[in-house]
């Protein structure tokens, strides 16, 4: 589903990613763990389409197609989905709005039909349900004084009634108590299925004990350093991230050479 | 320049002439016009060397020999105001076209028999005692060229009088209609509201043009809130792209007096809007509301004092400005704070959408402030478009130029928000965003509080 070739991009002119290549196939949940600052959320942008980041050389396709040269909306519209680490407030528009212009966005763009106000809100009664969202939220301003919790769970909200073919999940789990933190999984869960493919971005093993990864990649530095199963994220947990720098760090030195 | 100035007033004065033999007015009205002639003749038109006058330059209208704008030889009908009305066809309404009164388009059956709905053309004639105790009574023109300029012109315009403990439900709209032409001509719409103790009014001024012609409108509106008194009003300037207008409204609220006021500019070629706002009865409730769109290369004035002149008094100023193209806005927020206004509490918000690179804003507030245990906040912003929410709108699949447009109306709708009349909320949510989908009308059904 998704091939990312030797990717690098840039902020600023500092290179940020600097030559990520990964595969991920449909029914695939793949996990990136990283320590701050790796370029973990700036992989996630880039895929979603945010101009900031320049992508200076590598591709990315998804099923074939070149993903880079798509305008975010119609990576969105072909099914890419990033539930932000940082969710964006947007005063003056209320949720319910929002989220129904982005649905029939992308229905347009599907040459599917536009859901009206009545089918709309039977099928947004039913997705906040899934989340556990409180529909008042819906009444206000998108993310407006939201707290960081209820961020995340408008973020997996959207997910779910964009339904997306692939979804990228940027830390949704930090700043989730532990019941949301089971309410967002449930929601991701079951939103798993054999079309769909995940990249769930994380620090912490807890969010994979509920959501289990086939893959785990370790990105230092701009690059994927180490790939394995899930067990590669409990060696994580109890070694560090320190133990993977140092085998990057040496990798690096042999590259040099 | 002074050459300038002295040739216009002298067409003013030679027209002010010819209008006294033709017109006759009450004995206690005629030496207030030849005063605000005199003062108009003595100052002329305001430069940008004035500070009040900085941003906004009227050589233009200097320059120009404006002549009075005569009841129109081509009959307006019902047709050509529709587009500037709102709610059901048969709301009560005023409709002067180029200053005159047109009965025949006016509705002024809707309201109650207690509230005073007249023109004052008419009443200058048949009751002008009912006047005396408030027309040019507060719009002072001593120093305001333009005021003087309307008070000794003004032919018509609308009275409105709330009698003590009335509460007129009936919103009243008042069309200030101008039909342009091709050689330009200036109006001078005058209003009168009075609201008395503890009575209440909405109304809202229209200022529309159907053609353009460098027509002028120089209008003046004088509002009082009696104590315990509550005037909702609304200023919608629509007049053409190639229009002047100059507004000055004057407020005055007594004791635990409430006004509100929404200034909301869509049209014009030059416009300057001034607000003076006196609170000078203790426990006084003021806002000040105002949005406005620049467009093309249009020019948007708003003047703004608020004069805290008694303790325990509110006041807010909230405006907006979306500009575009080349427009130019400037906004000026003047308060006042007397000696004796202790525990004033006043707050200035003026904050700006740039939406081209090419358009302008100037803001500026000003605070005088003579009394002690006062609170005054103020604040300006100029800013853009974010494009951390363009990305996150489209990221979730809406297209580049729906999200701007979101975003724009999103800056926009608190404002709109603030209109209680709900028809003319609609109008005006459909006038700012022609052309985009009718569905927005649901952002502001589920909108801000
Ligand atoms: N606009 C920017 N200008 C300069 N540097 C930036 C900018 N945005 C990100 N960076 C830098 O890029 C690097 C990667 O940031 P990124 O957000 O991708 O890290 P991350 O792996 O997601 O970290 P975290 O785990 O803290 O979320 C950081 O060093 C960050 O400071
Ligand atoms: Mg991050």
């Amino acid at each position: 589903m998704l091939e990312i070739r030797n990717l690098h991009a840039n902020v600023d002119g500092h290179e940020i990613l600097r030559g990520v290549n990964l595969t991920v196939k449909a029914g695939e949940v793949h996990s990136i763990m990283g320590p701050n600052g790796s370029g973990k959320s700036t992989l996630a942008q880039v895929l979603a389409g945010n101009e900031t980041y320049e992508v200076t050389e590598g591709e990315v396709l998804l099923n074939g197609r070149n993903l880079l040269e798509l305008a975010p909306e119609a990576r969105a519209a072909e099914g890419v989905f990033l539930a932000f680490q940082y969710p964006v407030e947007i005063p003056g528009i209320t949720g319910s709005y929002f989220l129904r212009q982005a649905l029939n966005s992308v229905r347009r763009y599907r040459g599917e039909e536009e859901l009206d106000a009545v089918d709309f809100l039977k099928m947004i009664r039913e997705r906040l349900k899934l989340v556990q969202m409180d529909d008042r939220l819906l009444n206000r301003s998108v993310n407006e004084g939201f707290s960081g919790g209820e961020k995340k769970r408008n973020e997996i909200l959207q997910m779910a009634v964009l339904e997306p073919r692939l979804a990228i999940l940027d830390e949704t789990d930090s700043g989730l108590d532990i019941d949301a933190l089971r309410i967002v999984a449930d929601g991701v869960n079951r939103l798993r299925s054999p079309e769909r493919a995940m990249i769930v971005v994380t620090h912490y093993q807890r969010l994979l004990n509920y959501i289990v990864p086939d893959f785990v990649h370790v990105l230092v530095n701009g690059r994927i350093v180490r790939s394995g199963g899930k067990e590669l994220a409990l060696e994580l947990e109890e070694k560090g991230y320190t133990w993977v720098e140092k085998e990057s760090a040496r990798a690096e030195l042999a590259g040099a050479r | 320049m002074a050459v300038i100035t002295e040739k216009n007033s002298n067409h003013y004065v030679a027209e002010f002439e010819r209008l006294e033999k033709t017109s006759a007015g009450p004995t206690w009205f005629n030496p207030v016009r030849k005063a605000a002639l005199a003062h108009f003749a003595e100052q002329g038109f305001p430069t940008t060397r004035h500070e009040e006058w900085r941003y906004t330059n009227v050589a233009p209208l200097a320059r120009t020999t404006f002549r009075s704008a005569a009841p129109t030889a081509v009959p307006v009908d019902l047709d050509a105001i529709r587009p500037f009305l709102f709610g059901d066809a048969d709301s009560t309404r005023l409709v002067f076209v180029n200053g005159h009164y047109v009965p025949e388009l006016s509705i002024a059956t809707g309201v109650p028999a207690k509230v005073t709905l007249a023109n004052l053309a008419e009443l200058l004639e048949t009751e002008p005692d009912t006047l005396r105790p408030h027309l040019a009574r507060y719009a002072g023109f001593e120093t305001q060229p333009f005021i003087a300029l309307n008070t000794a012109f003004f032919q018509d315009g609308a009275f409105i009088h709330v009698p003590r403990g009335f509460v007129c439900e009936t919103p009243i709209h008042v069309v200030y209609l101008s039909t342009g032409g091709p050689e330009p001509v200036v109006s001078h719409p005058r209003t009168l509201i009075v609201a008395e103790e503890a009575s209440q009014v909405t109304v809202v001024e229209t200022y529309a043009g159907l053609n353009g012609g460098g027509y002028w409108t120089n209008a003046v509106t004088e509002i009082v809130a009696g104590d315990a008194g509550v005037v909702d009003h609304y200023r919608l300037n629509r007049e053409h792209d190639d229009a002047y207008h100059i507004g000055a409204v004057r407020t005055q609220q007594g004791g635990h007096g409430t006004v509100t006021s929404h200034g909301l500019t869509l049209g014009g070629g030059l416009t300057r809007n001034e607000i003076h706002s006196v609170m000078n009865g203790e426990g006084g409730d003021l806002d000040l509301n105002g949005l406005y769109i620049g467009r093309g290369s249009r020019h948007i004035d708003n003047h703004l004092r608020v004069e805290h002149a008694a303790p325990h008094c509110d006041s807010r100023e909230y405006y907006k400005g979306i500009l575009e193209d080349s427009s130019h806005g400037v906004f000026t927020g003047r308060i006042v704070v007397h000696k004796d206004a202790q525990k004033t509490d006043a707050k200035q918000t003026n904050m700006n959408l740039l939406l081209s690179g090419n358009a302008q804003v100037d803001t500026k507030p000003q605070l005088e402030i003579f009394a002690d245990d006062v609170k005054c906040t103020h604040g300006a912003t100029i800013g853009q478009i974010e494009e951390s929410e363009m990305f996150y709108l489209r990221s979730r699949g809406i297209p580049e130029k729906e999200a701007r447009d979101l975003l724009v109306y999103a800056f926009a709708s608190e404002s709109i928000a603030r209109v209680k009349i709900a028809p003319l909320r609609e109008a005006l949510q459909r006038l700012l965003f022609t052309g985009a989908n009718e569905d927005r009308l649901l952002i502001e059904e589920a909108s801000n509080p």
